[in-house]
């Protein structure tokens, strides 16, 4: 008897990894070398003074700072306010834990521009509902507080940003083996010694890591300071670049501008990049493994029910008084009025989803650009992902390198980079349609699905795929009846993790919309621009109803996928 | 003189009952271990000593101190009962270096500097750790994280050394070197031991005393020797190393082996006692049966089904009936071959009540 | 007949060479074991003859056709091979049922769905998951996975099987029961298998004839389970293969004197005229007793493991360990006390040159 039957071929793999580098090159790379290009090399020569001279502008160097005021601000006060409601839900007797733990992940889910609209509409200075009620009356003289300042903006960002540190810190806590802390309690040290020498000591990796996540988000963030600080004429890196190129309708000095900033943004963030992949490699501890017990609580004892208070009214604060007053809003007749049942309808909802044609078009449009940019990336990000993590294949370097890319290239930067390489320079003109939208849209979220997707990938072992070859299975027929089954989780988790955050996307958007080209969030943003609050707030509500529909039918799936 | 005493302890968790009113007391210097199976509640007492877990009822003293009594709702927490304790994995703490993590029982108790110096070093000594005292300990093997472990144990002279499952996370070959090393280090300070494992062999090899529990029941407690010799039951008997157990059936004044039948020889004739009370379990021991002629009155009949060279010792099934009875020989004895007939003698046959 | 041949295969991954120029060959019909420590190349060996890696240099022929050769540019891949492969970690597909998993194979070659059903439903029976045969990997214990990748590699009625640690995930006891199993199915079902595996144990039971290897990628030797553990070619097969005590030996004019002492060794002298030697011995081959002729010792350290008693002897400077049955030593007096002095001679004694042995105390 043979065993054998035929030779192989060589060949598919060279192609599939030509498709990989040809996408992300084309989506990413290509525009982000025409910024930085655009930002060094001025007729036909290579000029670094003037880059410089752009950088000390005034005005310039004013956005560059305040985008790192702003970054560490927020960084620092999420770091403090994540790791403790981790400590606290992780570590303590405190009641409702689970309760308290999903509760915290909500601003996850709400869009921190929608946020800031509320907070505008609660705290600014002279119209803010909190303000008037302390100046109508409790004798105020001012206002007692004033969100459009540098603070009023950290604030408000650490409120919806400090559950990346939280769900870090929390995840490292509840997978730490607790003998750790056990055979340092048997040493002979106390609970608060344990948390302060031991506990925090070994969860700081997690702690940084969630950090510099923020400080990445936070640098590159536009909502936000375009909601509350434009007012005062507080910049950032994102919004100076908006506003310099929507002023000047693309003038050729504002897109300088805009290639100078948005490169030092690329840097900074490939800095926080490459500083997290240091920490997370060289001081990440092994900390996870043996027997399971369950880990030591800290009886809070006779703060027990005033920190469940403090978390209660934190939560109610940051997450339900916004969203109260986003509803509320929007059902107003107008703005100004009180909150009585005859002024509250629900007129403004009913007018922008069946007569307003800008934001009927503004949710159709958002969706139908989430669902395409979600599909094309999801199919786009399994397949490089695969080459990356499972191919051996000559050149994959290239890749892995490019992969890294929409990791560290912020949405304004890719906003900015596709002006530059799809406005016509190139023989292809997509400006003012939808088309450049779906482009950004796929080149901002790439970075999602190779995440998800290659996740997914590493958990199917090499063997699955060699044990089919040895069963007779072609390598076609092994991705086909084997890698794509097991996957298809990732590429469904990938596939909502691009949908609901596009259906808010504001950043790219803004800098890329048309009138007819509007999206949801740059609807919600133009129109509270132009003093349309009650429209705008009714649309943001509809986008909150959207977000949270969506969520728990993610969160179903992924349930009783993991069941 | 009794130095871990444990009074009527019971852990409740529930409905379920994890220990079952458990009376101990442990000697000073003395190694005892608790061996049985997961779920034995063998490590909830362990952690119950070391202060991990609270009592439902029951007493603990170390010496003339109460440690925990939930009847008189006293409870010292861990961090007071001065004790040492080393974890299955290691829990040695990778932000520190090896040295920190010796010296940090030392630092809490706020020993001068020097006196901190002099028993960190007496410690990573006795655990030959010195030359690698400024290394992270995450950079060590197994075997050098549970050294690290051990010395930080040591560091404060504990009076009683708790170990659970200390060694489950090495390899054969480590597992045994450093058995005896704790062995060693006992020796050298005296500090009395309690061991929790669910290896006999290691139970055996360490220990002075043995406890085997079952579902949070005391089975037995007995020195090595004894347990193996005269195990308390079946179920010791079957956790004590290898084991036959032979289905044997009384009747008319004749025993067979279940589905057998062949009269049973003399030498395996049930004890009066047991007969008459249905089924009966003739247990025996791989390295206790010798093959016989068959001219040999004692011999049962068999036939070989299996024989393996596994190194030292060759290892048969033979098949009795229906039922089968491992063999373990020397390589040295000359055995019969695969598919032969061969007779059996049983040099130290048990007898148990068999299950219906 | 040989039915895989290795000739001359190198294989090196960058700067690091698992393999120079190896040859070896396997007959038909056998059970053979590549047997060595962790890191020494066997699973890359097993890996280039599946076909999951390609040799640098060298020629790999499966029934007489190459199916590997770097010079000439022939390369088969691992699904045109045609063999049953079982990995360590099991690698049964989770989304697949135990009867998709082992219909797999045949699912690949479009066999008719009857002859399929059939077919699985055999292999599923002989491996005792009958009933199963629905249920989903998750579903089932680490053992039971392991019987399904073997149904799955033996489905397709190849009759070459390569195993590669098939048992190093389970526990002791399956581990047990598993390593005779595999024994049967090949006897049964008369394939090949090629098994790899750093157990000696496991070897030395399933085994016709075993390959030792050593840390470098190289064989050391070849031969049955007998040969292999009483005739070691050297002291690194000898050592691998069980505990091994080596016994510093120096000749002194016409005598051979035990460690630093004066003691004559009480076996027959080495040939040879080295002044310095090493006497090998197991464990089992060392005969204690209280008084009598041989070597006298101290007994250092005496453990009692339930069935047997370890013992820790010394012998002028040198070390050697010995065991005996607990029933053997309590009937005859043999239960010593640390610090007891006792007489030794010995069974069984092997010479190695103090040279050789010492490579393998460095490694």
């Amino acid at each position: 008897m043979s065993v054998i039957t035929q030779k192989s071929r060589f060949g598919a793999a060279q192609i599939i990894l030509f498709f990989s580098i040809a996408i992300l090159v084309i989506l990413v790379a290509f525009p982000v070398l025409l910024i930085f290009f655009n930002a060094f090399w001025v007729n036909g020569e290579f000029n670094i003074r003037d880059v410089a001279k752009i950088i000390l502008e005034p005005e310039t160097y004013q956005a560059l700072t305040n985008s790192l005021i702003i970054a560490s601000g927020t960084t620092i006060g999420s770091t403090i306010v994540g790791t403790f409601f981790a400590w606290l839900v992780t570590r303590t007797d405190l009641p409702y834990k689970s309760f308290m733990k999903s509760m915290f992940l909500v601003p996850f889910m709400l869009p921190s521009f929608i946020g800031a609209l509320a907070w505008k509409m609660l705290l600014s200075p002279n119209a803010g509902f909190i303000n008037k009620f302390f100046m109508n009356n409790l004798g105020f003289e001012g206002p007692i507080f004033n969100i459009y300042s540098y603070l009023g903006i950290v604030l408000v960002e650490v409120m919806y940003l400090f559950p990346f540190v939280f769900i870090q810190v929390c995840g490292a806590l509840e997978r730490m083996d607790p003998t750790l802390e056990e055979s340092a309690r048997i040493s002979g040290a106390g609970l608060f010694t344990i948390t302060r020498k031991i506990t925090i000591p070994l969860v700081m990796p997690s702690i940084l890591s969630g950090a510099l996540l923020i400080m990445l988000y936070s640098m590159a963030h536009f909502g936000t300071v375009a909601v509350l600080g434009i007012e005062n004429g507080i910049f950032n890196i994102p919004t100076l670049i908006y506003q310099r190129i929507h002023q000047s309708a693309g003038s050729f000095a504002s897109i300088r501008t805009g290639t100078v900033l948005a490169t030092v943004l690329v840097i900074t963030a490939a800095l926080i990049i490459w500083l997290q992949g240091k920490i997370l490699t060289k001081g990440h501890y092994q900390i996870i493994g043996g027997k399971s017990f369950r880990p030591m609580e800290l009886k809070l004892r006779a703060l027990r029910i005033p920190l469940l208070i403090f978390c209660l009214v934190y939560i109610a604060f940051t997450i339900v008084l916004p969203t109260a007053v986003i509803f509320l809003v929007g059902g107003l007749k107008t703005y100004g009025l009180a909150f009585t049942w005859e002024n509250l309808s629900l007129d403004n909802y009913k007018f922008i989803l069946f007569d307003y044609k800008l934001t009927k078009d503004a949710i159709w449009n958002s969706i139908t650009l989430g669902l395409g940019a979600a599909v094309i990336t999801m199919f786009a990000g399994v397949m490089i992902s695969y080459v990356i993590v499972k191919m051996k294949v000559r050149g994959k370097g290239i890749l892995e390198f490019l992969g890294m890319l929409p990791f560290s290239v912020p949405g304004s930067v890719i906003a900015l980079g596709v002006i530059l390489a799809w406005s016509g320079q190139f023989g292809i003109n997509l400006y003012n349609t939808v088309w450049i939208i779906l482009v950004a849209y796929i080149a901002r979220y790439m970075a999602f699905s190779l995440k998800a997707n290659s996740a997914a990938l590493e958990q199917v072992h090499d063997s699955l795929v060699e044990a089919a070859r040895s069963c007779g299975a072609t390598m076609w027929q092994s991705l086909k009846y084997i890698v794509l089954p097991l996957v298809r989780p990732g590429m469904l988790a990938a596939f909502f993790l691009i949908f609901l955050p596009s259906l808010r996307e504001l950043t790219v958007s803004i800098m890329l919309y048309s009138p007819t080209t509007r999206t949801i969030g740059v609807a919600i943003y133009t129109l509270n621009e132009d003093g349309e609050t009650v429209i705008s707030a009714a649309l943001a509500g509809i986008a909150l109803i959207l977000i949270i529909v969506g969520q728990t039918l993610i969160n179903r799936f992924t349930r009783k996928a993991g069941a | 003189m009794s130095h871990v005493r444990l009074v009527n302890v019971t852990k409740k968790f529930g409905d379920v009952t994890a220990v079952n009113s458990l009376n101990l007391e442990i000697g000073k210097g003395e190694c005892f271990s608790m061996l049985g199976p997961s779920g034995c509640g063998k490590t909830t007492t362990l952690r119950m000593v070391a202060g991990f877990e609270d009592l439902s009822e029951g007493e603990i003293h170390v010496g003339e101190r109460l440690i925990s009594s939930p009847q008189r709702n006293y409870y010292l927490p861990p961090e007071k009962r001065n004790f040492g304790m080393v974890f299955q994995a290691f829990a040695v703490w990778p932000h520190l270096s090896v040295y920190d993590n010796v010296a940090f029982p030392l630092q809490i108790r706020k020993f001068s500097a020097a006196e901190i110096d002099k028993r960190t070093k007496d410690a990573l000594r006795s655990t030959n750790l010195l030359s690698v005292a400024d290394d992270s300990p995450a950079d060590l093997s197994g075997g050098g994280k549970q050294r690290v472990a051990l010395a930080r144990a040591l560091a404060i002279n504990p009076d009683v050394m708790l170990l659970d499952e200390p060694l489950s996370s090495l390899d054969p070959h480590l597992r045994e070197e450093m058995r005896f090393e704790i062995k060693d280090l006992q020796r050298k300070y005296g500090f009395s031991i309690i061991y929790v494992t669910h290896d006999q062999a290691e139970a055996m090899a360490l220990s002075d005393r043995i406890l085997v529990m079952k579902l949070g029941v005391v089975q037995q407690i007995d020195t090595p020797l004894e347990v193996y010799n005269k195990p308390a039951n079946k179920f010791v008997f079957s956790f004590i190393g290898l084991s036959n157990f032979l289905d044997i059936v009384w009747e008319d004044g004749r025993a067979f082996a279940r589905g057998d039948t062949t009269t049973l020889p003399e030498m395996l004739i049930p004890p009066e006692s047991m007969r008459g009370s249905g089924a009966l379990s003739l247990a025996s021991r791989p390295s206790e049966i010798d093959f016989v002629s068959e001219t040999e009155e004692c011999g049962l009949r068999g036939i070989v089904s299996r024989k393996a060279l596994l190194g030292e010792i060759i290892d048969y099934k033979v098949k009795i009936g229906a039922q089968e009875v491992r063999i373990q020989k020397g390589r040295r004895d000359p055995g019969p071959e695969l598919g032969a007939a061969c007779y059996l003698r049983f040099l130290r046959p048990f007898w148990y009540a068999g299950e219906e | 007949m040989e039915i895989i041949r290795i000739e001359g295969i190198s294989k090196s991954y960058g700067k690091h060479q698992v393999h120079k120029d190896l040859t070896l060959s396997i007959e038909r019909g056998e059970c053979f074991t590549l047997l060595g420590p962790s890191g020494c190349g066997k699973t890359v060996l097993l890996r280039l003859i599946a076909g999951f890696e390609t040799p640098d240099a060298g020629k790999i022929f499966i029934d007489n056709q190459v199916v590997a050769d770097p010079v000439a540019g022939i390369f088969f891949s691992p699904e045109s091979r045609g063999l049953g492969v079982v990995f360590q970690d099991y690698a049964v597909w989770p989304h697949l049922s135990v009867f998709d998993n082992v219909g797999f194979p045949l699912k690949i070659a479009k066999r008719p769905k009857n002859e399929l059903r059939d077919r699985v439903m055999e292999m599923i029976e002989l491996v005792g998951m009958k009933g199963l045969e629905n249920r989903l990997p998750s579903e089932l214990s680490g053992g039971q996975q392991q019987r399904v990748a073997l149904a799955r590699a033996l489905v397709a009625n190849s009759s070459l099987m390569l195993l590669d640690e098939p048992l190093t995930n389970l526990d002791a006891n399956l581990r047990e029961e598993m390593r005779f199993e595999i024994k049967e199915l090949q006897r049964k079902l008369n394939i090949t298998v090629l098994y790899v595996t750093h157990d000696q144990e496991v070897a030395l039971a399933i085994s016709d004839r075993l390959a030792i290897m050593d840390e470098f990628g190289r064989i050391r030797q070849t031969g049955n389970p007998w040969e292999i553990f009483e005739r070691p070619a050297d002291p690194f097969v000898f050592n691998f293969m069980g505990i091994a005590n080596f016994v510093p030996v120096r000749r002194v004019g016409d005598a051979y004197l035990v460690g630093s002492g004066e003691q004559l060794i009480p076996w027959e002298p080495p040939r040879g005229d080295a002044p310095e030697w090493v006497a090998g011995f197991r464990p089992s081959d060392v005969q204690i007793a209280p008084t009598g002729t041989g070597l006298r010792g101290i007994v250092k350290r005496a453990s009692f493991l339930g069935a047997m008693i370890d013992y820790l002897i010394e012998v002028d400077g040198a070390h050697l360990r010995t065991s005996i049955e607990t029933h053997e030593a309590m009937s005859k007096g043999l239960m010593f006390k640390e610090g007891e002095t006792c007489v030794i001679s010995f069974r069984d004694l092997l010479w190695f040159n103090a040279e050789s042995l010492a490579e393998v105390v460095k490694a």
